[in-house]
């Protein structure tokens, strides 16, 4: 009971009771309409019939007078499916004719008579006008003679009424088999959305129990079904990828910072252990704030990189120029480059407008110099800046590039996952984030990342897009 | 100067008004937003610190009813989300600065002096002065007894901002954001470098220092 009422409660259902429903009114408004214009039919060519008749008798009265006309009707009266006819005297009392009863009334106006009125053919029984319903109708013109004497002509309605009754019929019928056969498709094709929805439902159970490996049903319909589960499918592949990412991110956190905590509570430990003035113990209390410090960046850089991940700000994408950002960062940096020996050099020309987050480039750009200090280092060596605009593409393309050892091909890719650092750099500071938080900058403009040789050094490319996609 | 913290978190609450009481502050202390409103709304301090999500009452929405009647106490806003779009939010709703937790103290001091000092006026000055070194704002020119330093049109904007602020420390975030505009954590001493070659600038061949390193906060102009 509670599965018939489950597939009464799908949209299919409802759907499928509401065209039932129309269809039906539209069905049953066209076979009336029908019914009623061809029963109209009907009576007017009876009526038409009828006026052949009293047409024809009318000759025969005048050519011949009262006498043939009566043998005429008596003689038209015994034909098999003849016409009604009716000879009266002027009380209405019935001389001749093939009706031997009909409605009271019927005779005492001239004329069409208004209604159908029900009769008994001579021979049929009498009593049956007594009951309207089955009693045969019929329709007449009633013609007053000198004398008189009434003659009735008319002629029976069960054509035209038969006629409704097997439309009626046949209706009914149908709209019987209709009903049925909507119940049908409704039930099964209810029922099949309804045990591929439960299958789709037991499915996301197992995956909300936390098998994220599993995926929904795709039967190879093609249908709304399938593009559904594909859909849920492809979501549930992008949360068990991010799922996956979230686990490797903790992990590397864990690692990784356990070191620097280690550290700094060592360095508290030393520090209680030995016995020392307070200048001594303010020095090492600095250095412990320091390393803390470096911590919270660290930090502050994972949850930046998961927020820029999470597209935090992608509407906010104003208009900026990429050049202005370069020379700004630039300026920001070259005395540092000076003091460490090389050179900055800023290539790029202006403007360049591409739709951006100012902070968020000029972090990147930050970043990548940063690297280039710190692991392209080479006294007079240069770190190059500079831009290039693609229109077949409509990318502009902003480079950083140094004259250090560069990376290795197999690193390439490697060194843009979070805290990656490749053997060589691990005994200079850094964390390992830069290049993440630089790729995950570049993905939320919808650019890319690319480390290419410089020959010699690594020259790094921000792809970034001209137009909004 | 009386300062007012609205923040619900106690133990981050009392270390603050410790803090401020030590830097020879008084604090007072509001946990929830309808009780920090009702206790700002008295006009008694000079300065709010407000956390932005609080009980009752989310801090900005404090922050913005306090200046729709008028008043104009500077604020604070402290906030775990620390993002651009976040720090934009915090502005437009009546902050007159942005700090993301975790923050140095120091950093939250540094921070509310410049922000109470805002009020005397000395962004409407023409002429800035330390000892003998003296900045005019409508020539750009730079002079320390008498003898003109010519200065990198960045190195200004430093020397002006510090100058104006003599006698504070600033901050290298403050720096950042206030002569470059950008928000980040300087990941390197990008701004140490800059400082000393203006340090370079203006006191080589005098005597006296002026620009004073705060160690494990920043910098300050001081005669």
């Amino acid at each position: 009971m509670k599965r018939l009422l489950a597939v009464f409660n799908t949209t299919a259902a409802r759907l499928s009771a509401l065209y039932l429903v129309l269809f039906t009114a539209c069905a049953v408004f066209l076979v009336f309409y029908m019914t009623g214009s061809a029963a109209r039919f009907l009576v007017n060519e009876t009526q038409n019939a009828v006026v052949d008749e009293v047409r024809d008798l009318g000759q025969v009265y005048r050519r011949a007078g009262l006498r043939v006309l009566v043998r005429e009707i008596d003689r038209r009266s015994r034909r098999p499916g003849a016409n009604l006819y009716i000879i009266a005297d002027n009380t209405g009392r019935i001389l001749s004719g093939n009706v031997i009863a009909l409605e009271p009334g019927v005779l005492d106006k001239e004329g069409w008579t208004e209604n159908p009125f029900v009769y008994a053919r001579f021979g049929d029984d009498v009593d049956v006008i007594e009951d309207r319903e089955k009693a045969p109708h019929a329709l007449a013109q009633v013609i007053v003679v000198n004398n008189g004497m009434r003659i009735l002509v008319g002629r029976d309605l069960g054509e035209p009424q038969r006629f409704r009754e097997i439309v009626r019929q046949a209706l009914i019928t149908a709209l019987g088999v209709m009903a049925l056969g909507g119940f049908l498709i409704w039930f099964f094709v209810g029922r099949r959305a309804l045990q591929r929805i439960d299958r789709v439902s037991e499915a996301s159970a197992r995956i909300v129990a936390g098998d994220l490996s599993g995926r929904l049903p795709v039967t190879g319909a093609n249908d709304e079904f399938d593009r559904l589960s594909a859909s849920l499918n492809t979501m549930i592949e992008k949360i068990s990828k991010l799922n996956d990412g979230l686990r490797d991110v903790s992990d590397s956190i864990a690692h990784d910072l356990k070191t620097p905590l280690t550290r700094l509570r060592n360095r508290a430990e030393a520090a209680l252990a030995r016995d020392g003035d307070d200048v001594k113990y303010r020095t090492v209390l600095e250095d412990m704030i320091g390393e803390a410090d470096q911590l919270i960046k660290v930090f502050n850089a994972l949850l930046l990189i998961s927020r820029v991940e999470a597209g935090f700000s992608k509407q906010k994408l104003d208009e900026v120029d990429l050049a202005a950002i370069a020379g700004e960062v630039c300026e920001l940096y070259e005395p540092l480059v000076e003091d460490a020996g090389m050179a900055l050099v800023n290539e790029v020309e202006g403007p360049l407008p591409i739709p951006g987050n100012r902070e968020l480039i000029g972090q990147a750009v930050t970043n990548l110099i940063d690297n280039a200090i710190k692991y392209g280092a080479k006294a007079g060596g240069k770190i190059i800046i500079s831009a290039s605009v693609d229109k077949a593409t409509n990318t502009v393309r902003l480079s950083v590039a140094d004259q250090g050892a560069g990376v290795a091909d197999e690193d390439k890719e490697r060194v843009k996952g979070r805290f990656v650092r490749l053997d060589e750099s691990r005994t200079k500071p850094g964390s390992g984030l830069g290049l993440s938080l630089v790729s995950a900058i570049m993905s939320l403009h919808g650019g890319s990342l690319d480390l290419k040789d410089g020959e010699p050094g690594l020259k790094v490319i921000l792809s970034f897009p001209v137009a909004r996609s | 100067m009386k300062v007012l913290i609205i923040e619900d978190d106690t133990e981050a609450a009392a270390y603050l008004k410790k803090a401020m009481d030590e830097a020879g502050h008084t604090a007072d202390v509001a946990h929830n937003g309808d009780d920090g409103y009702a206790m700002a709304d008295t006009g008694t301090y000079d300065a709010l610190v407000v956390d932005r999500m609080l009980p009752k009452r989310d801090g900005l929405s404090v922050i913005s009813s306090l200046r729709a009647k008028g008043d104009m106490t500077p604020a604070l806003v402290l906030s775990a989300l620390g993002e651009v779009d976040d720090r934009v939010t915090g502005l437009r709703a009546g902050g007159d600065d942005y700090l993301t937790k975790p923050y140095a103290f120091s950093e939250l001091l540094a921070r509310l002096e410049v922000l109470l000092r805002r009020q005397n006026g000395v962004e409407h000055e023409t002429r800035y002065q330390v000892g003998d070194l003296v900045l005019n704002r409508l020539s750009h020119e730079v002079q320390r007894s008498d003898q003109v330093i010519v200065l990198q049109p960045r190195e200004y904007r430093l020397l002006e901002y510090l100058m104006r602020h003599s006698g504070q420390v600033v901050t290298r975030t403050m720096l950042l954001e206030n002569v470059w505009d950008y928000h980040f954590d300087p990941q390197t001493n990008v701004i140490d470098v800059h400082i000393s070659r203006l340090r370079s600038k203006i006191e080589k061949g005098f005597d006296k220092p002026l620009l004073h390193t705060i160690r494990g906060a920043g910098y300050m102009m001081r005669d």
